[in-house]
C-alpha cells in the first residue's frame, strides 16, 4: 500500500513537472511550428469522422428517449430544449472528449511509448532536442485548439440528428424544434459547452504524453500504456468535467 | 561545408587539442534503486583517442555513455566533457554540450517517420544550417557510410546494417568532435560488422573524431583498435594493421561489478587474460 502511495505520488510529481516544462516550452524559443500544425490536422481533422458520428447518434437517441418521456406528461414540443441542454452542457463535451481520449489519447502514448523503447526519444536529446518541445508541447497545443472545436461540431450535428428525428419519427414541426432548442439555452450553457473543452482537451493529451514518455518494458510495456492512457484520460474526463461543472456553476450561476 | 561551433578560448582550443583530456570521468558512482551500476568509475579519454568498453551485459557499458550525454545523471562524481562540467547542468544548459557529441544508439534509433535524408540532416536542421549547405553535407555523409543512393529511403526500407551506417551517418553530420557507439554492430553478420568497423576507423583517423565504443563483440573491439584508415588518392582509403604506437591510442577498459576489472591496450589485454580467469572466461 505504501509502495504504491509512493509510486502514486511519483507519477503525479513527474506529470506535473512535465506540465510545468511544456508551460515553459510555450514561452522560450525554439517552436516547432511545423510540428502544432501536424498534430491539428492528426488530432482534430483526424477526430472528424469519429466524432461526427458520436454527435450524430448521441442527438438522434437523445431525441427518440426524450420524446418518450415527454409524452407522458403531454410535452413533446419541448423536446428540442432538453437535448440542446444535455448536448450543449455535458453530452457533447464529455462524449467528444471520452472519443477523442478512445482515439488520440491511445495514439499518442503508443507513438511516444514506441519512440522512448526504441531510443528514439533519446537519440532526439542527444541530438540537442527537447522532447517536451518537440513532442509534448504541439500535442497539448493542438489538444486545447481542437477538442473545443470539434466539441461545437459534435454538438452541431447532435441538434441536427435531432431534428431529423424529431420532424421524422415524433411528428414535431421544424419550427416548434427550433425555437425550443434556443429557448432552453441560457448564455451560460452556453460559455459553459465552450470552456469545459478546453480542460478536458488538455487533460486528454497531457495524460497521453505522460504515460507514453513513461513508457518501460519495450513492446509489451508499449501495450500497457496504451491501455493505462485510455483508462486513466477516460476516467480523468469525467473527473475533470465535474470538477470544471462544479466551478463554472458556482462562477456563472 | 562546416558546420559553425561556439567560439572557445584559445587556452580551453589547447587544452582540448590533439592528447588533451576530452573526457573525463572522476569517481563516479550510480545506482538504480538498490543495485549499483556503477562503482566509483574513473577514466580520461584524450582527443583523438578511442576507448573500447567491455563487459557483459548490465554491466553498466551503455550507461556510462548516457551519462556522458546527460541523459542520466551521476549519484556522485564528476563527469567533464569538452571542457565542461556535465554533470550538475540543466536540460538546456546540455543542448549546447550535445551539439559537439554525437551518439550512435543500439539498432540505430533512427526516426521513423523521415526519410534517410531527414534523419542525417536532423541536427543541422535544429542548428539552422541552410538548406543548401546541410543538404550538401548530408549527402557527403552518406557518401562516406557509402549510403548515397538510400537518401530518399525510410529507415523501414533499410537492412539492419545500412540502418546502423545511416545513424552513423547522422552522427557525424555535425562534425562533433565526440562519437559514442553504443553496440554498433550487435547482430550484425560478421562482414557487415567489419564495415561498420571501418566506419568508426575513418572517422577516427581520417576526421579526427574521438570515439567511445561500448561492446561485447571481441572480434570488432580489437578490429578497432588495431586498425589505422589512410587516405589513398583522392577518394579512396585503405586499412592496414596499426603500428604498436598507433595502437596504444586505443584502450580497453572492462567492467566487472560496477567496477573497472581492467584497463590497458589490446596487447596489455591479452597479457593479463592469462593471470585473470575473468578476463580469460570473456575473451575465450
Amino acid at each position: 500500500m505504501v509502495e504504491w502511495f509512493k509510486a502514486s505520488l511519483l507519477e503525479l510529481q513527474e506529470y506535473l513537472r512535465m506540465v510545468g516544462r511544456a508551460g515553459r516550452a510555450t514561452v522560450t524559443r525554439p517552436f516547432y511550428y511545423r510540428d502544432i500544425i501536424e498534430q491539428l490536422d492528426t488530432i482534430g481533422v483526424g477526430s472528424m469522422t469519429v466524432v461526427l458520428l458520436t454527435g450524430m447518434f448521441t442527438g438522434m437517441v437523445l431525441a427518440l428517449q426524450s420524446g418518450i418521456t415527454l409524452d407522458q406528461f403531454g410535452a413533446r414540443s419541448m423536446v428540442g430544449r432538453l437535448v440542446s441542454a444535455s448536448m450543449v452542457k455535458e453530452l457533447g463535451p464529455v462524449l467528444t472528449a471520452l472519443m477523442v481520449a478512445g482515439r488520440v489519447g491511445s495514439g499518442i502514448a503508443a507513438e511516444l511509448g514506441s519512440m522512448v523503447v526504441t531510443d528514439q526519444i533519446a537519440a532526439l536529446r542527444a541530438l540537442g532536442t527537447d522532447p517536451i518541445r518537440k513532442l509534448v508541447l504541439p500535442r497539448i497545443l493542438a489538444g486545447l485548439i481542437m477538442v473545443p472545436f470539434l466539441t461545437c461540431i459534435s454538438v452541431a450535428v447532435g441538434l441536427l440528428g435531432a431534428w431529423v428525428i424529431t420532424m421524422t419519427q415524433l411528428q414535431v414541426a421544424s419550427g416548434v424544434y427550433w425555437n425550443s432548442v434556443v429557448t432552453g439555452l441560457y448564455i451560460q450553457d452556453v460559455w459553459m459547452g465552450l470552456i469545459k473543452p478546453f480542460f478536458l482537451g488538455f487533460v486528454i493529451v497531457s495524460i497521453g504524453c505522460h504515460v507514453g514518455l513513461r513508457t518501460s518494458g519495450g513492446t509489451q510495456g508499449v501495450g500497457r500504456s496504451t491501455t493505462n492512457a485510455v483508462v486513466a484520460s477516460s476516467v480523468a474526463v469525467l473527473v475533470v468535467n465535474f470538477l470544471v461543472t462544479k466551478a463554472l456553476i458556482f462562477l456563472m450561476y | 561545408m562546416a558546420v559553425e561551433r561556439e567560439p572557445r578560448s584559445a587556452l580551453l582550443e589547447e587544452a582540448l587539442g590533439p592528447g588533451g583530456p576530452i573526457v573525463v570521468f572522476d569517481k563516479v558512482t550510480l545506482a538504480f534503486d538498490e543495485k549499483v551500476i556503477l562503482n566509483e568509475i574513473s577514466f580520461t579519454l584524450k582527443t583523438g583517442h578511442t576507448k573500447v568498453f567491455l563487459g557483459a551485459s548490465g554491466a553498466g557499458k551503455s550507461t556510462i555513455l548516457r551519462l556522458i550525454l546527460g541523459l542520466l545523471k551521476p549519484d556522485e562524481g564528476h563527469i567533464f566533457v569538452n571542457g565542461e562540467r556535465v554533470d550538475n547542468m540543466t536540460e538546456d544548459e546540455l543542448m549546447a554540450v550535445r551539439g559537439d557529441l554525437g551518439m550512435v544508439f543500439q539498432e540505430g534509433a533512427l526516426f521513423d517517420s523521415l526519410t534517410v535524408r531527414e534523419n542525417v540532416g536532423y541536427k543541422l536542421a535544429e542548428q539552422r544550417v541552410p538548406y543548401e549547405q546541410a543538404n550538401a553535407r548530408v549527402e557527403e555523409v552518406l557518401g562516406f557510410v557509402r549510403l548515397a543512393e538510400f537518401i530518399d529511403r525510410k529507415p523501414s526500407e533499410l537492412s539492419g546494417g545500412q540502418r546502423r551506417r545511416v545513424a552513423i551517418a547522422r552522427a557525424m553530420a555535425a562534425k562533433p568532435r565526440i562519437l559514442l557507439y553504443d553496440e554498433p554492430t550487435t547482430g550484425l553478420d560478421p562482414i557487415t560488422a567489419i564495415t561498420i568497423d571501418e566506419e568508426i576507423i575513418k572517422l577516427r583517423d581520417l576526421e579526427a573524431v574521438s570515439s567511445i565504443v561500448v561492446t561485447h563483440q571481441l572480434r570488432d573491439a580489437f578490429y578497432v583498435a588495431e586498425h589505422m584508415a589512410l587516405r589513398e588518392g583522392r577518394d579512396g582509403v585503405r586499412f592496414e594493421r596499426a603500428p604498436a604506437s598507433k595502437a596504444d591510442e586505443a584502450e580497453f577498459i572492462m567492467l566487472r561489478d560496477g567496477r573497472i576489472a581492467f584497463e590497458g591496450n589490446a596487447t596489455d589485454l591479452r597479457d593479463v587474460q592469462k593471470h585473470d580467469p575473468y578476463i580469460e572466461a570473456f575473451l575465450s
